[in-house]
């Protein structure tokens, strides 16, 4: 194939990624933070007053906590800056025929259509602020599981919702937490009842719309004693010449013998800042596992958390971050060990090119009383260029003399032999460097669903030609 | 034009050392050469300066392939027009199965592009199709007796030293070069193995009418892939050419006598 059509061929990828449809916002808050803004957003969504007390008691917080001065760069930061709450239709879609057409051919952009064949009427879709389609497999209902969004959890489910909301992730766990909690809009929240095993995976598929939008989906997630359940959650966003922010809100709760994985990748647009809370509180032999690919936005905090409170309870955190020109991650990964013979695993691998940043922090505590836990952490970087960047920051903190803990950490680069041996068949140098960071990915991508795995591979050639927005 | 592989007066250094001192060769369409000579003598320098490897610095001479000069393109232009090298050392790509390895590898030494407009701005457009693909793949693994499940690991990674080599004789395979070079391909092969993977060479060279340089110590693979012409390798140069009956010669002597004919 020559380099031209080689080009053409990227260009309509990049297309694929890159794009906006007009949506019709049925109601859009003012610009900025306040009061009134959150007393609006409430009032639309009908919310009880208990809701609107939680939303009105963080943005107290929120106001009162100072920012991050650690990690990421955030002083591009300004919250007066962005809309709080869109709504783009006026009512929620049952069925795919009630979809709007504009919205439709964005997630036919997106490919959403075709994960919605495969999975049935199993998709869970977020376009802005609130789940325009949404339709549940009959199953589900028998089983007892419910899945929804959470505004509609609210109205529903309340008794539920307001006993675990901000248990895992207080209020006051950090600022975008805070703000998180005052402006949540959307998100999903999964209940898998006791000795359930859902086969099929859970997923929402969502991204940010409009310019200067923040979104701040709140989901929770419940397995009760003896369940399982897989929920993927996925994004592509396009891109904006104007910064937007994205503060989601993940907590999860695995109860006794349960087993849940949350599985995502994110390709936000560059001129997002991604700061998002997530933490899983597992119970004795219960075990989480956070699948967290990172792609995109420009500026990320992201340390996924499990706290093992059970006895032998089990936490694995594996994470990738891809980190081109005008990208920093500080991510990494959390694991608290409460109780007796509980064990975790936290695997981070980055790739940095060009100006990329791709930082390690994470954390390993093992309180007292927390004997024979173990934990092991492996971070492995992956620099593409003299200039790119990565640092590790493992912080580990142990209180009980009977612990294992272990942490390795390795810095390379692509060998010229590798690159020599691929070319030597033919391959170009992209799509040998392509190939090689697959490869160093594959751990990750053979955790993923199929479809996301082939997503996966798409997207890191793409960011290896440096076309992704 | 002549229709061949020639190398001419080929000078080589490695990290500043002049390794290859004036090779001068020429291997034509369905010919098999062998090239014999002792450890260290430049004959693994010698491929890796055909294939384009950027450690290796031509100094002065030329690689001509079919009349065109080899030496201003990349490593990948060459393979794609035609030249492959069945490594001695291959190197290992963690997470790259080697199914999908062999898949992008054909698609892109054959330059493959998707036909029907409808394919056209799939993303895997530049990609044989599965079907098509994974037949071939199974012939291959047939005519070398390899086993299906070997294309779900990763690409050399692990894999012993036989089996390297038979993966690189199933690259050779898919790729269906005009000229391939084998640097040591029977090391590390047992009795059987060699039988098989000779036997495969012989069958490509047969099917393809390709030229083949066979680099080796040993005359084990010259017994199962008879070369009309045989040269002798010493201090990064031929010091002999001639026709099997050299092979003998050297099996009977040792290299040792090489010398003699240096001065």
């Amino acid at each position: 194939m020559t380099d031209e059509h080689r080009d053409l061929r990227d260009l309509k990828w990049q297309d694929q990624y890159n794009f906006t449809t007009e949506v019709a916002y049925a109601h859009r808050s003012r610009r900025g933070i306040g009061e009134d803004v959150v007393r609006e957003l409430s009032a639309i969504k009908g919310e009880p007053a208990w809701m609107l007390e939680f939303r009105l008691k963080a943005l107290r917080i929120f106001n009162r906590m100072p920012m991050p001065t650690w990690g990421v760069d955030l002083s591009g930061v300004n919250f007066d800056a962005f809309y709080y709450y869109m709504r783009p239709t006026q009512k929620k879609a049952r069925s795919w025929d009630d979809v709007p057409e504009a919205i439709k051919e964005t997630f036919d952009k997106l490919g959403v259509p075709e994960a919605e064949r495969k999975f049935l009427a199993g998709v869970e879709s977020q376009l802005d602020s609130e789940s325009v389609y949404s339709s549940l497999k009959h199953q589900w209902e028998e089983q007892g599981i419910i899945f929804v969004d959470m505004d509609t959890a609210v109205q529903q489910y309340p008794e539920i919702v307001r006993e675990y909301i901000s248990t895992a992730i207080p209020i006051s766990d950090n600022k975008f937490a805070a703000l998180n909690s005052a402006f949540w809009s959307g998100g999903s929240f999964v209940y898998v009842p006791p000795n359930v095993k859902v086969e099929i995976p859970l997923q929402a598929y969502f991204r940010i719309n409009a310019q200067s939008f923040g979104q701040f989906e709140r989901t929770i997630i419940i397995a009760d004693e003896g369940s399982s359940v897989h929920y993927i959650e996925g994004c592509t966003a396009p891109q904006y010449s104007e910064a937007s922010l994205h503060t989601g809100g993940i907590e999860i709760f695995v109860k006794r013998g349960a087993h849940v994985r949350y599985s995502t990748i994110q390709n936000w647009s560059k001129n997002i800042y991604n700061l998002v809370t997530q933490r899983a509180i597992v119970e004795e032999e219960g075990a989480m596992e956070w699948v967290d690919g990172n792609l995109g936005s420009g500026f990320t905090m992201k340390y996924p958390a499990v706290v093992l409170k059970g006895p032998r309870a089990r936490g694995e955190i594996l994470s990738i971050a891809f980190a081109g020109d005008g990208q920093h991650y500080d991510a990494g990964g959390k694991a608290i060990h409460l109780a007796p013979h509980t064990s975790s695993i936290i695997t981070s691998k980055s790739i940095s090119k060009g100006l990329g940043r791709a930082d390690y922090r994470g954390l390993v505590k093992v309180a007292r009383g927390a004997v024979g836990s173990r934990s092991k952490v492996v971070c492995d970087a992956l620099l593409l260029d003299p200039e790119s960047r990565t640092s590790t920051y493992p912080y580990i903190d142990v209180h009980e003399d009977e612990a294992w803990i272990e942490h390795e950490a390795t810095v390379s680069k692509i060998s010229t032999d590798q690159l020599f041996y691929l070319m030597s068949r033919g391959m170009s140098e992209k799509q040998a460097s392509a190939m090689i960071v697959n490869g160093f990915l594959e751990p990750f991508a053979k955790e993923l669903p199929m479809e996301y795995a082939v997503e996966l591979n798409r997207l890191i050639a793409l960011q290896m030609e440096g076309s992704v927005g | 034009m002549t229709l061949s592989l020639e190398i001419r007066d080929l000078h080589v250094n490695v990290a500043g050392k002049e390794i290859l001192k004036g090779v001068n060769l020429q291997v034509k369409p369905g010919e098999i050469h062998a090239l014999m000579g002792p450890n260290g003598s430049g004959k693994s320098t010698l491929s890796y300066a055909l294939m384009g490897h950027p450690d290796y610095e031509i100094t002065h001479g030329d690689i001509l392939l079919d009349g065109e000069s080899l030496l201003p393109l990349s490593t990948d232009e060459r393979a794609r027009r035609g030249l492959f090298l069945a490594m001695q050392y291959p190197v290992a790509v963690p997470g790259v199965t080697l199914y999908s390895f062999l898949h992008a590898a054909t698609s892109a030494a054959r330059g493959y592009e998707a036909r029907s407009p409808q394919q056209q701005g799939r993303l895997n457009a530049h990609l044989i199709p599965m079907r098509e693909f994974r037949q071939e793949v199974n012939e291959k693994l047939a005519l070398l007796e390899m086993n299906p499940t070997f294309l779900r690991r990763y690409l050399n990674d692990g894999f012993s030293g036989g089996e390297k080599k038979r993966a690189e004789i199933l690259q050779m395979a898919l790729l269906q070069p005009r000229y391939a070079v084998l640097d040591e391909t029977d090391s590390g092969l047992d009795i059987d193995a060699l039988r098989i993977v000779s036997g495969g060479v012989n069958t490509l060279h047969r099917e393809l009418s390709m030229g083949l340089l066979i680099i080796t110590h040993y005359r084990r693979i010259l017994d199962y892939i008879q070369p009309q012409v045989v040269h002798v390798f010493y201090e990064g140069r031929i010091v002999r050419s001639g026709d099997a009956s050299l092979v003998d010669m050297l099996e009977e002597q040792g290299y040792a006598w090489v010398k003699d004919w240096e001065s």
